[in-house]
């Protein structure tokens, strides 16, 4: 059995990885970074004191960022070689969900509009013959 | 003779060339189609939040998410995700060091902050059906409870296979497989925490605004 070598040379050593003190401080940063963003998010949602204009983008900004700390942090993505498929899937997955989530808005929006600003004999003349 | 050839050979150290190393380590491979499947699920993930921005608006002239939200449930449960996210990093850790103690205790935080979060959404969920914000009321409160619900699912889902390996753990032991399925438990649990970043700021925070 090969793959039982392979594994044993390669899964098989405790804590190989990674040491301790490198692990829990990437963890407790993580943990210490999405607080505050957590907060920030939450603060800038009920607070007047930012411009209602600037909410939605500011909440868009935390938002993303603690994605990123998420990523970084506990799902261990990095520029390693051993995470560049990782890193090729994750870019190829963020476009689709961006192209799902922007395309669905933007195409509604439109057609919403269209329909708002069509007179109501539009209708008729649509159904006419 | 060639013995004697070969073995010195064999000490003298040059990075292999990326074509000649053979296939990957298990633990890279399965965790790598773990991340496949943990994208396509984000991607569907997208399709409800696309709904649910799509539909926000369309009460049919019942209750906004400005009326129904409490802000202060959401932090909480928001807490409760995020430190259960730190104590299943911990539980890597104790995997790592095949400590059984550590491994055991974070995982009974994860589960006992997984179901505080259950308990506090089942409950929303609960008092807005009975104030008559049914999932069938409006085109908004579908998608709500569709997104948030489909969330929801997954972290149940995520407490049952916790169970199951701590299970494994307990008759099992350390052995490579079970260390490979914690480390893709590890990487499922962090990713729904990532949904829900996009869950409160969409859904809750994006209310109020």
């Amino acid at each position: 059995m090969k793959t039982d070598v392979q594994e044993s040379r390669h899964d098989e050593q405790p804590g190989a990885s990674a040491d301790l003190r490198t692990s829990l401080l990437k963890y407790s940063g993580g943990l210490v970074f999405s607080i505050i963003l957590t907060g920030a998010s939450f603060w800038v949602s009920g607070t007047g004191a930012v411009w209602a204009g600037g909410v939605p983008v500011l909440l868009a900004a935390l938002a993303i960022a603690q994605m990123g700390v998420h990523l970084l942090m506990f799902l261990h993505v990095s520029s390693g070689p051993e995470s560049t498929n990782n890193i090729m899937s994750l870019a190829f997955g963020v476009f689709v969900v961006a192209l799902v989530i922007f395309g669905s808005m933007i195409i509604m929006h439109s057609l919403d509009a269209r329909m708002n600003d069509m007179p109501v004999d539009a209708h008729h003349t649509m159904m006419a013959p | 003779m060639s013995a004697v050839m070969k073995e010195p050979m064999q000490t003298i150290e040059r990075p292999v060339p990326r074509s000649q190393r053979g296939p990957a380590p298990a633990r890279v491979t399965v965790t790598y189609g773990m991340w496949l499947f943990l994208l396509s699920d984000i991607v569907m993930f997208a399709a409800f939040f696309a709904a649910f921005v799509v539909l926000r608006d369309h009460t049919a002239g019942g209750p906004s998410g400005r009326a129904l939200f409490d802000r202060h449930d959401v932090l909480i449960e928001t807490a409760c995700l995020l430190f259960s996210s730190f104590s299943c990093a911990l539980q890597g850790i104790g995997v790592e060091y095949r400590n059984k103690i550590v491994t055991y205790t974070a995982a009974a935080v994860t589960l006992l902050l997984g179901a505080a979060f259950m308990v506090l959404e089942l409950s929303e969920f609960t008092r807005m059906i009975g104030e008559g914000a049914g999932p069938g009321r409006s085109a908004f409160l579908s998608g709500f409870f569709a997104l948030v619900g489909l969330h929801g699912l997954h972290v149940a889902c995520g407490m049952f296979w916790l169970v199951v390996m701590l299970a494994q753990v307990a008759t099992l032991g350390f052995s490579p497989k079970v260390v490979r399925r914690l480390l893709c438990f590890n990487l499922f649990w962090h990713a729904l925490d990532i949904v829900w970043v996009g869950v409160f700021t969409v859904v809750y925070l994006g209310a109020f605004t």
